[in-house]
């Protein structure tokens, strides 16, 4: 029985090890933010952090999360309001949603890594990510909106710290 | 010539339609107001009608009729809701409906999500909806406040008395139990409702209601659905789309696997599938395992052999027959004009199978509950899909309760039930609720996709180089044909029965042609191949391609600009009047938002317009495009701009028409140059995101959308937008280097060789 450390939590779950951690963690943990899309790492609706890197959790057998930090959408912040989150909402990015976890999950792997990215820079990251509304604009108006609330927020407490 | 479909308001699955003239909409759900008897039985809850209540709490909950894939159709009945209602945006709440036939359309009398008519053919009733709320709550407001109901005034959820200063929240006057207004029909229609300068909540743009859930995973699609003591099922479908028959299971190596349950060969008399085997497991991942583990052998069947060269050429043989198809236009007579023509232009025009492949993968749960039949599902088709589940179940209808879910994606798709089937006939065999997922492959191998498509247009002109004279012959799979439901075909002009409008819609067009001749013709081998379905947008998806090229072709050939060629066809004359300058307008406003034709664009780009009143002549929306490309020597195409007007009369919620109109551009974008699939040996090759190959983000162009609201009533805006861009982008490539295309998705090698040497 694998142990996987997802959410900040320890969970023990039933599944083989080559079991791809995505059905493991609709069906099992039951936290159903995070999408089946191709079972082929095509789309990137699935995607999750395994320490902190966007990996494609219908790719990922089970054996590989064990020992890693794994995170989802319902963990990425307490309440919702990531500023990836809070720019979705603002920038009104969702049609179908369907998508939206995984392109947000993949966006929130870039802004950890740099938080002033080109616009190239974006969608060379975001690019594996089907949407098939097509919301690509909203989303890279989203994912700059989120970078700069992001680099504000750290500037402001750079400053405060310094006073 | 059609108007859109209106269905008799009776039990779907009876099949009682009609087909007829666009009349006032029935307005369902109040014959039986629950006014104040249900109101006294329970005060606690308020239910001026159908497609609200009001709790306690003053929260208003609207009930969406509608399939919500995205459009954020429950959002926009919410404010319409409100805007006569006097609630407080923050105060709405949507859930969604179920099959209950009280939740039908009030326009077209049944549960159906389609043909971009949802706020069309919905505002009326939801107006009258709150503004009898907002009445009730007045009433009962000032008999409580013992002041003129006259005096009062309604907003943010507060009836107030200004001269006393006295007032009252919805839920204070919820919970006093006074509310003892009731409506019959007739009082309903008498209401009179506020005019456009009045309203304060239609045309803002106020956060749609189901965005914070769809950003934090929260939102349950059907795929979400978790049943106590549910198990899972994965669907093996035979290697050809339509006609397989299973002819043994061996199930040997699936019994390995842990926690299979069992292999269940359908036994479908609904036709939706056809050789499919239900691999059952405790977990989908044993499901997968056990379905690819399972030994089966097929009969083929008839269609074994075929391909997309075959369905093309059945096309063609049955478009040179003199007596196949049907008339959906007539007028004047063509053969006469054509020989008095100055020039006669002939060109086929094709497109190919087009796949859905919505992201969210099929899926249905289903649960038998003593004599019911639950089926959770995001679906467009409530209606008929509610036939087919107990069709597969041998049940009545009426046992059957559809749970509507939030859809990853519809496009059309959503609008059959083949996902019901699996899901019925495996809880049946192994007495569990059951939830079956199509694995992507499965999804794009069983899609009712898209039709081949074959057009031949023959058109004339006078020595002025006018349009005179147009034949138009359209060959396809009959989609809508398929449901099986008689009056949703349209009669012929020819008498020689119904045809599918849904196959030939956009072709009666608003250019003013006085000899012209639609045909309707029915590739009976696709259809049998490749059941089709409707495609976001469906037939002005194809038809305007034919259409939109041929008028440019007409342009060139007499040597006007193709913009101004258009707008003198444009005259308004007769049945065009109207809709013809709406739509001239449109054009005018794309083009002067795109700079066409106001500077010399440098050697390999060019601009092309097109302009279509999709979706039917009946519920169009003026749709306009400039297309700006940049043509390299190999003939590859860069888009740098797609610029997009449409006139949609009324807006609702103009940030959410800009989001659909961008993403329907982007779909004709994608559906032009980056989506193909084929069939060979009676499948189709494509399964999978690597070779099915829809638009990513780094192939979006930018696109400008200009939103024109007329004041006339609302059009839809989730499909026009598809329709007008491949035609538009053809053009720009002939603008840019000389290369006519007439066959989509466009590609390199085709605009390489139509270059000029």
């Amino acid at each position: 029985m694998p142990s996987l450390n997802i959410n900040g939590r320890n969970m023990s779950v039933e599944a083989s090890n080559d079991t791809p951690l995505l059905w493991v963690i609709r069906e099992q943990l039951q936290m159903t933010g995070t999408k089946f899309g191709c079972g082929a790492g095509l789309c990137g609706a699935c995607t999750v952090h395994l320490n902190g890197e966007a990996v494609r959790s219908c790719q990922t057998q089970v054996s590989e999360a064990v020992g890693k930090k794994i995170t989802t959408i319902e963990g990425l912040s307490a309440k919702g309001d990531h500023p990836l989150q809070k720019a979705w909402i603002l920038e009104q990015v969702p049609q179908c949603g369907y998508c939206q976890s995984g392109q947000i999950m993949q966006a929130a792997s870039l802004l950890s890594k740099n938080p002033n990215p080109t616009k190239d820079e974006v969608v060379a990251h975001m690019d594996g990510n089907l949407c098939r509304c097509m919301t690509y604009s909203r989303i890279q108006k989203a994912i700059m909106r989120a970078a700069s609330e992001m680099r504000t927020a750290s500037n402001a407490g750079t400053e405060r710290r310094a006073t | 010539m059609n108007t859109h479909v209106k269905i008799a308001p009776t039990d779907l699955s009876r099949r009682s339609f009609l087909v007829g003239s666009a009349a006032t909409g029935l307005v369902l759900g109040y014959a039986a107001v629950p006014g104040i008897d249900q109101a006294l039985a329970a005060p606690s809850n308020f239910e001026p009608s159908t497609w609200y209540s009001i709790g306690p709490d003053g929260l208003v909950t609207v009930t969406c009729g509608k399939a919500d894939m995205g459009q954020h159709i429950a959002s926009t009945m919410a404010q319409i809701v409100s805007e006569e209602l006097g609630s407080s945006w923050k105060d709405m709440r949507v859930q969604l409906a179920s099959n209950d036939p009280k939740f039908n359309d009030p326009v077209l009398g049944a549960q159906i999500t389609g043909g971009s008519w949802s706020t069309m053919m919905n505002f009326e009733a939801m107006s009258r909806a709150g503004a009898a709320g907002r009445i009730a709550l007045t009433e009962a407001a000032a008999s409580a406040m013992g002041v003129p109901a006259g005096e009062l005034v309604v907003r943010n959820s507060t009836v107030s008395h200004p001269k006393s200063k006295k007032s009252m929240s919805f839920a204070d006057i919820v919970k006093s139990g006074k509310i003892t207004k009731t409506f019959t029909p007739d009082e309903l229609k008498a209401i009179k409702l506020k005019t456009p300068d009045q309203y304060t909540m239609v045309g803002v743009s106020v956060p749609q209601l189901d965005i914070p859930p769809k950003s934090n995973g929260t939102a349950k699609y059907g795929i979400d659905v978790m049943l106590p003591g549910m198990v899972y099922g994965k669907v093996v479908t035979p290697p050809v789309r339509f006609g397989a028959t299973v002819k043994s299971v061996d199930d040997a190596a699936a019994k390995k696997v842990p926690g299979f349950i069992k292999a269940v060969t359908l036994d479908d008399k609904t036709g939706s599938t056809s050789g499919w085997v239900v691999a059952v497991a405790n977990t989908y991942a044993s499901a997968r395992k056990a379905a690819d583990a399972l030994n089966i052998t097929y009969d083929n069947g008839p269609n074994a052999k075929l391909s997309s060269q075959s369905l093309l050429d059945e096309a063609k043989r049955l478009q040179a027959l003199d007596d196949s198809g049907q008339f959906f236009v007539k007028d004047g007579d063509t053969a006469a004009a054509f020989g008095t023509a100055a020039k006669v232009l002939e060109a086929e025009y094709t497109t190919s199978i087009n796949i859905h492949a919505p992201l969210e993968p099929m899926n249905a749960t289903a649960e038998f509950k003593g004599d019911i039949l639950h089926i959770y599902s995001g679906n467009q088709f409530a209606t008929r899909s509610g036939a087919i589940a107990a069709g597969a179940a041998g049940i009545d209808p009426k046992f059957v309760v559809m749970h509507q879910m939030w859809l990853g994606g519809g496009f059309g798709r959503r609008l059959d039930a083949d996902m019901m089937v699996p899901a019925v006939q495996a809880a049946k065999a192994v007495g569990k609720p059951v939830k079956v997922i199509y694995s992507r492959e499965n999804d794009m191998t069983m899609d009712y996709s898209r039709p081949l498509t074959f057009q031949k247009v023959k058109a004339g002109v006078d020595g002025d180089g006018k349009l005179i004279a147009l034949n138009h012959d359209v060959v396809s799979a009959w989609p809508t044909a398929r449901w099986g439901i008689p009056d949703f075909l349209s009669p012929s002009v020819d008498k020689k029965g119904p045809l599918d409008a849904f196959t030939v819609n956009g072709a009666d067009f608003f250019y003013s042609v006085p000899n012209h001749n639609v045909r309707a013709i029915k590739n009976e081998m696709a259809h049998n191949a490749t059941p089709s379905g409707q495609l976001r947008s469906v037939a002005p998806g194809w038809t305007f391609w034919a259409v939109e090229s041929m008028i440019d072709e007409l342009a060139h050939a007499a040597g006007k600009d193709p913009a101004e060629y258009r707008i003198a066809l444009l005259d308004g004359k007769g049945k065009n009047d109207g809709g013809a300058q709406r739509l001239r307008n449109t054009l005018l406003a794309a083009m002067g938002m795109a700079g066409y034709g106001t500077a010399k664009l440098p050697k390999g780009e060019g601009m092309g317009v097109a302009c279509v009143s999709s979706q039917e002549r009946a519920t169009a929306s003026w749709t306009a495009c400039v297309a700006h490309v940049a043509v390299s020597s190999s003939g590859e195409v860069k888009v740098k701009k797609l610029t997009v007007a449409t006139d949609v009369g009324m807006q609702v919620h103009p940030d959410n028409i800009r989001a659909q109109v961008e993403g329907a551009a982007l779909w004709g974008l994608s559906l032009a140059m980056y989506e193909k699939a084929t069939l060979k040996d009676g499948g189709i090759e494509q399964t999978n995101f690597d070779t099915y190959t829809p638009l990513r983000m780094s192939q979006t162009p930018e696109v400008a959308v200009n939103v024109i609201a007329n004041g006339d009533k609302p059009t839809g805006v989730g499909e026009p937008a598809v329709t007008v861009i491949a035609p538009a982008l053809g053009n720009a490539i002939f603008n840019a280097c000389g290369a006519r295309i007439r066959a989509l998705p466009i590609t390199a090698e085709a605009v390489k060789a139509g270059m000029k040497a």
